[in-house]
């Protein structure tokens, strides 16, 4: 009976002291008195570039105004962060991958207004960049084109377009190459898609997603990716891979918005405002280069940075007839994403 | 007739004994012990100060903080409501017993990730459980704390109920109603009678409930929003880092979750021990 109640009291007296020091391991978080914060919810291969760029604005922030600026990131599929704010993540800048997903943040959440593409240059876009294939060193199943996607045999990894933004520039530039190829017969393209779509084993929900899936993971033989993911992947994991630029693609507009109603409640407008006007300044839009984005002012930007982007032919959103008819054609349910993509088996 | 089933097993032939004691180890092997040394080697490929500075960023630090608050309110409150749900249904007869039994094992039968979804319609933007109230009023539940600390109790419920009510149910009532009748109050005889009978099997039941509610991945990623340094747990900082290319850093906190694992395994193996110890001794 002794012993029973004193190796009791062992284990409570262990737990006891976890306990104390789990506290004060919890109560120990440092405190940010003096130091204002901003949210930026952004899509999912910004991670290093706004990583960067926080760095450097809130050095600029700190010239300019005396005070100290912490901004925290959240990454993941662009629809699926923009349903995130939506439901109340509340953000104070949005940097998403396409027009759609901050209309919708406008529109279905109303915390956005209407007229946000029009409150920075370029249609809000301070850099663009596009689609491209990553293949495996020496591209051993010999991919140099959309057309080889289809081809039996080969696994092409895309993520989810119902929730990444990256997909739906990767299925909007092979449904473009396939239009033009196909004499714009629409369902001869539509049949081009329904094959490549059968050769995707795995849909992922963001873009890094399905990067790590390829690079990884080591599946599939091609990867569909923005034209910054693949060379971000070539410098972090380096000779493993290669990129195969297509003859065609898409001009991939990711812009960037501030989220009028959480800015107004946060009181962080004047800081919010100047997160997103910064980025067209001549250190920012270098550093855009610098991270593999093409900057909107190229002048701006080192010359061995831009001298990586290949002129490739590019057709853009409006040849679908803008984001709202490209995702209801598409992207919506019963669209013709629906329709082409049965999971592999 | 026990003694002869004994005998009869160590009949067996001895190739049979060997192929299913091999094809066990195999299969420990292959399963268990092959992932957890991949774990350590990639922990550790850059050496241990390497992987030390990959445990104590900011951001992985707000992590280990964040899940040991979850599971700090998240396990409490399930001792609490486990013990009272299974004395309820271990001791007393009611209506509606079966219901409650059935409730108990409910966040056992869905996805996390359904369980997650749920807070996300309750306390999102348009949710029917005051969302857009506490927005206006500042009070941030979904994509902060609240909501973690929420979605780890939910999935966590059971686990203390579960260990107990057979237990209790076992035992019986009959040293309860001896304390009664020998005039103790019904807190008395809870705490100095029900609670003394059954303290291994809660510990055991609180250890199992820990583990879970730190590595708890599912349901706590739906309600995150994925803040760095704010609303990752360290599950979460796991995939995070992956997705990072940090491979190296991702493998070092995982690590921390498997050295979580061990020592719950440890620590189990103690319990039960303790616990057939106890047994033995009421028995005799």
């Amino acid at each position: 009976m002794v012993t029973k109640q004193s190796s009791f009291r062992a284990v409570r007296l262990a737990l006891g002291a976890a306990v104390v020091a789990a506290t004060a391991f919890i109560a120990a978080a440092p405190a940010f008195a003096q130091t204002r914060e901003l949210l930026n919810v952004s899509y999912d291969p910004t991670r290093e570039l706004y990583s960067n760029y926080n760095t450097l604005f809130a050095a600029h922030w700190k010239a300019k105004t005396g005070q100290t600026v912490k901004v925290n990131q959240s990454h993941a599929g662009s629809g699926a962060q923009a349903q995130a704010v939506i439901d109340g993540l509340e953000a104070d800048v949005v940097t998403l991958a396409l027009g759609f997903d901050v209309d919708a943040v406008a529109r279905n959440g109303k915390l956005i207004k209407a007229d946000w593409q029009a409150r920075l240059p370029n249609g809000s876009a301070p850099y663009t960049s596009t689609i491209v294939f990553l293949v495996r060193k020496g591209n051993p199943k010999a991919i140099k084109d959309w057309g080889d996607l289809v081809k039996p045999g080969v696994q092409v990894i895309t993520p989810n377009p119902k929730t990444s933004g990256g997909a739906r520039w990767n299925y909007l530039a092979a449904y473009g190459y396939a239009l033009k190829a196909n004499n714009n017969d629409e369902a001869k393209a539509k049949a081009y898609l329904g094959a490549l779509f059968k050769n995707v084993p795995v849909l992922d929900t963001g873009a890094r997603g399905s990067t790590t899936t390829f690079t990884q993971k080591g599946i599939g033989d091609v990867l569909i990716s923005w034209e910054n993911e693949a060379f971000l992947a070539l410098k972090e994991l380096g000779a493993d891979y290669q990129i195969v630029v297509p003859t065609f693609s898409i001009l991939a507009i990711p812009p960037v918005a501030v989220v009028d109603t959480n800015v107004d409640k946060h009181k962080s407008r004047d800081l919010a405002e100047e997160y997103v006007a910064y980025l067209y300044s001549p250190e920012a839009q270098a550093l855009i280069a610098k991270n593999f984005y093409r900057p909107f002012k190229p002048e701006s930007a080192a010359k061995e940075d831009l001298a990586r982007f290949p002129n490739i032919e590019l057709t853009t959103i409006e040849k679908f007839g803008g984001w709202n008819k490209a995702q209801k054609d598409h992207f919506a349910d019963g669209g013709v994403f629906d329709q082409i993509y049965q999971p592999a088996k | 007739m026990i003694a002869s089933r004994g005998a009869s097993s160590i009949a067996e032939p001895v190739v049979v004994r060997w192929i299913l004691t091999l094809l066990a180890l195999g299969f420990l092997a292959v399963f268990l012990c092959m992932p957890l040394a991949v774990l350590v080697h990639e922990a550790l490929k850059k050496g241990i100060p390497a992987y030390l500075a990959a445990i104590t960023t900011d951001d992985t630090l707000a992590a280990i903080r964040l899940t040991l608050l979850a599971a700090a309110i998240a396990v409490p409150a399930n001792v609490v409501f486990g013990v009272a749900a299974a004395w309820a249904v271990a001791k007393f007869e009611f209506v509606g017993k079966s219901v409650l039994t059935t409730l108990i094992d409910l966040p056992f039968s869905v996805s996390p990730v359904i369980a997650g979804m749920v807070y996300v319609l309750m306390f999102g933007s348009s949710g029917w459980a005051g969302g857009p109230w506490l927005m206006d009023h500042g009070i941030k539940v979904l994509f902060a704390t609240p909501a973690i600390v929420l979605a780890t109790t939910f999935v966590t419920f059971p686990f203390v109920a579960r260990e107990l009510i057979p237990l209790m149910q076992e035992q019986g009532t009959e040293e309860e109603l001896a304390a009664i009748s020998l005039g103790a109050s019904g807190w008395q005889t809870f705490f100095r009678v029900t609670l003394p009978n059954v303290r291994w099997g809660l510990l055991y039941g609180v250890l199992l409930c820990n583990a879970r509610a730190m590595g708890e991945f599912g349901a706590v990623s739906v309600v995150s929003g994925h803040i760095r340094g704010k609303t990752n747990t360290v599950p979460l900082q796991v995939e995070v880092l992956f997705n990072d290319y940090n491979i190296s850093a991702s493998f070092a906190v995982a690590s921390l979750l498997a050295l979580l694992a061990v020592v719950t395994l440890v620590a189990k193996s103690v319990l039960d021990w303790q616990f057939a110890r106890s047994r033995r001794r009421a028995a005799h």
